[in-house]
């Protein structure tokens, strides 16, 4: 297969805990995969284990076809860990060159990765000088040494202002249309939204969907909200016609399949006397996130 | 292999001369050389041994102290740190050997706790040589000084770095090195005295006792120091050093296991690490 990074059956424990229970998924080459979940729902540990630092129980991992840990795979593989911080005292340079040295690239390479990031005139400046947003880009042209068959990068974008964000993503897609694969994790749809090709949701420890964000939206198969707004004195009635939800004196929402918005807007229509407002709420991206999420007896752990 | 061992060497270097560890090193070792050896001028002329190998047996039993506490302060947190820093987890998922990260980060700062020395009793040792009469036997004694001094320094760079491995905590690494010190620079003398005074003359006091002294390497670099200096004028555990029942470069000896056992305790346990 083709595939830079496949995982099957993947099964991880700590201490009799299951972290990892079967988890499967692969990244093609030049493609971005998001994985999405709460804290605690197994992302770095799933990272850690293609990284080759944990044993899985059960399953297998394949990086560019190697085993995790192995010098191929390690070759392979570059990574930008979650909470990471680099010597204070030491340049973006000196940084950049010292992991260049440990891969074994040539060292003009560096000042490339530099600019890529936007940090060629910080370059030289100590490290504990940088913001937060240049040592996670620096953490990025880290990840960049060597062009990179894989790229894991472990929520890179947390605490990043949006337009920071912005230009993070636009590295990563820069980084993809070079041929990596890439495989990120994040804390919520919106941020991924746009961002990424496909979508994988782990929640404690399972994979619960896998797909593109459209086809997620349609698996969900949420209904979207119809909220009306009655005339005075016309909601009890309204309530009796259609069922719902009462909000308030004078608020009904109604939930309502794909398919059968039409077919309720219409029946809808004919009361249009006691009408004085209709919106329509189509399943949001927390919606979805949240519906794969919530699996099992926990609920809404952030 | 060698690059990335000189990789690691060269950005560790370049850390114990940013945080100033060498400086700092140099000066308090110089400092205080110097203020043996003014010492030493005083008292030279009325023992008839020259001022060089006098201040050479003062400072043999100071760097005892002097030497492990700044090899253990430079090391302690080099790993433990990185671990907490995130850090050694991107140097981890490189290429690199779990063993050459270890070495590299003991041949730097090994290099560093040298440079000190060489620096301070360098410089102490040629300004007595030049202001006093010095011979031959006098230099050499100053010299094997500096050299096991740098010993013993490599071998402190190597527990504080397998103590660092082992811990992974930076908090749990410095209540260790500090452990470590109390007992063997400090605790373990006074333990053997004890047990000297205790045990009498007897087959403790001439088959057991001197292995005891040499199987910790700050004595055994003190006991070989004073061991190769007839006229050292010694007290206590150190009177050992004229009654071995060995020769002294079996301290040698010791100190190279000692150095060996730390790197490969150290090595062996930063490839069990999960970072």
């Amino acid at each position: 297969m083709t595939e830079t990074l496949a995982i099957k059956a993947l099964c991880l424990s700590f201490g009799g805990q299951k972290v990892l229970d079967d988890v499967s998924l692969s990244v093609q080459p030049g493609e971005r995969l998001a994985l999405l979940g709460h804290n605690g729902a197994g992302k770095s540990t799933l990272f850690k284990t293609v990284l080759g630092f944990l044993r899985p129980c059960s399953g297998t991992v394949a990086v560019a076809g190697h085993a995790p840990g192995s010098d191929p795979a390690r070759e392979a593989v570059n990574y930008l860990p979650e909470v990471v911080s680099f010597q204070r005292n030491l340049s973006g340079r000196e940084v950049l060159s010292y992991f260049s040295g440990l891969r074994g690239t040539p060292k003009a390479e560096v000042s490339d990765l530099l600019a890529r990031v936007g940090l060629l005139e910080a370059a030289d400046r100590a490290v504990g000088a940088y913001s937060k947003g240049m040592r996670q880009r620096l953490g990025l042209a880290q990840a960049l040494i060597g062009t990179p068959r894989l790229l894991l990068l472990d929520e890179p974008t947390s605490g990043l202002d949006p337009v920071s964000r912005h230009e993070f993503y636009e590295v990563i897609a820069d980084a993809a249309a070079r041929g990596s694969a890439v495989l990120l994790s994040s804390h919520g749809l919106e941020e991924v939204q746009d961002k990424t090709d496909r979508i994988a949701i782990l929640a404690r420890g399972r994979l619960t969907a896998e797909g593109t964000l459209a086809e997620l939206a349609h698996k969900a198969g949420l209904p979207t909200t119809i909220r009306i707004s009655a005339r005075p004195g016309a909601a009890d009635a309204l309530h009796g016609e259609f069922g719902g939800r009462r909000i308030n004196g004078c608020r009904l929402d109604l939930d309502c399949a794909q398919g059968a918005k039409v077919d309720l807007l219409a029946r809808l229509g004919r009361h249009q006397d006691k009408l004085r407002d209709i919106d329509i709420a189509p399943p949001g991206l927390t919606d979805i996130y949240r519906h794969f999420s919530r699996t099992g007896p926990t609920e809404d752990q952030t | 292999m060698s690059t990335r061992i000189g990789t690691v060497f060269g950005q560790e270097l370049r850390q114990a001369r940013r945080n100033l560890w060498v400086i700092l090193a140099t000066a308090v070792l110089g400092l205080f050389a110097l203020a043996l050896a003014l010492f030493g001028a005083g008292q030279g002329s009325g023992l008839k041994v020259d001022v060089l190998t006098l201040t050479a047996v003062s400072l043999a039993t100071l760097s005892v102290y002097l030497i492990p506490l700044i090899a253990l302060l430079m090391s302690y947190d080099s790993i433990s740190g990185e671990v907490e820093r995130g850090s050694l987890a991107l140097t981890f998922a490189t290429p690199v050997r779990r063993w050459e990260v270890f070495v590299g980060k003991f041949l730097a700062q090994t290099v560093a706790v040298c440079v000190a020395i060489l620096i301070a009793f360098g410089t102490v040792g040629c300004v007595i040589a030049l202001l006093s009469e010095t011979g031959q036997d006098g230099i050499f004694t100053w010299l094997r000084l500096m050299l096991t001094a740098g010993g013993l320094g490599a071998i402190f760079v190597g527990i504080g770095l397998m103590v660092s491995a082992l811990t992974c905590r930076t908090a749990r690494a410095a209540a260790a090195a500090v452990g470590v010190w109390l007992l063997l620079v400090v605790l373990y003398d006074v333990a053997l005295l004890g047990a000297i005074m205790a045990a009498g003359e007897g087959i403790f006091a001439t088959h057991v006792f001197p292995w005891l002294v040499i199987a910790n390497p700050a004595d055994a670099f003190r006991l070989y120091n004073l061991a190769m200096i007839d006229a050292a004028p010694v007290a206590g555990i150190d009177g050992l050093a004229q009654t071995l029942p060995f020769p002294p470069v079996a301290a040698l000896a010791a100190l190279g296991i000692w150095l060996v056992a730390t790197i490969a305790i150290g090595s062996a346990r930063t490839r069990r690490i999960v970072p």
